[in-house]
């Protein structure tokens, strides 16, 4: 583990996605559920920056990292008006509440 | 061990320690302020790997944006005064089992792996060059994104607007 090695930063990551994917798993609370996805978006974007900063030498990877950040605003924003109207139908936001579709 | 490998191994504690917090508090409050933690310790991440624009993008939109959003959107759906657990869990031991082992398999292909280096390191101020990525190479793209966001606005703001009962 060094600031200039490829593999540390790889590490960050792994460890920021098996965090996020337990979050995802596990939570019952929706917007909880929205963390994890988030933390499992940051740590692809590390992955990206740090394979264009050590890899390929060029900016390409910095470019997909803001595509990502991008989309992440636009699923955050729909993600949590979901949310609110889940929240107004079944007064609760508990993701084994909303089952409507499964009969 | 000089003061930027001291720094890195701050920024890679607090980032990873917050990211724990997210995951495993009990109280959604907690969960919530702790991503601030983990956003501020990925802008530092992406400081160290020369990406100073990233990481001013980084600190805007998820810090400035995506974190508000998401504290309101707690504060909207659970009454404050509520000190009980507010952010249960289910399932904790197989997921762990399953995340445990996906860790270990990440980490092990990071550490082994013989990856591709670049001939040498430079350190230089991004913005420009990706200004003209955006500009000409990823031109479609930039396009569709901007797009998408529009899209997800009107869809942001159909989705949460009450009906109105005539």
């Amino acid at each position: 583990m060094a600031p200039n090695e490829l593999s540390s930063y790889l590490i960050i990551g792994a460890i920021l996605f098996a965090l996020g994917l337990f979050s995802v798993l596990t939570r019952r609370n929706a917007i909880s559920v929205l963390m994890g996805v988030e933390l499992i978006l940051n740590s692809a974007n590390i992955n990206y920056v740090a394979f264009s900063h050590f890899g390929s030498g060029n900016t390409d990877g910095q470019i997909y990292a803001i595509f990502v950040i991008m989309l992440a605003a636009a699923e955050a924003a729909v993600g949590l008006a979901i949310v609110l109207a889940i929240f107004q139908l079944f007064h609760t936001i508990d993701v084994e509440a909303a089952e409507t579709l499964k009969d | 061990m000089d003061v930027s490998t001291a720094v890195f191994y701050l920024i890679a504690l607090i980032t990873v320690g917050s990211a724990a917090m997210v995951a495993f508090s009990r109280n959604i409050i907690y969960s919530a302020f702790s991503l601030l933690g983990t956003f501020m310790g990925v802008a530092g991440i992406y400081i160290f790997l020369g990406a100073d624009f990233v990481a001013a993008v980084q600190v805007l939109i998820y810090v400035g944006g995506i974190l508000v959003l998401i504290l309101f959107a707690v504060m909207l759906t659970h009454r404050i005064t509520d000190v009980q657990i507010t952010n249960r869990s289910a399932g904790t031991i197989p997921a762990l089992i399953v995340v445990g082992v996906l860790a270990y398999l990440l980490i092990d292909t990071a550490l082994e792996t013989p990856w591709v280096k670049a001939k040498q390191i430079v350190y230089e101020a991004t913005a420009a060059k990706i200004g003209d990525l955006f500009l000409y190479t990823y031109l479609l793209p930039f396009e569709l994104a901007s797009l998408v966001l529009l899209a997800a606005m009107i869809g942001a703001v159909v989705l949460s607007r009450k009906e109105i009962k005539e």
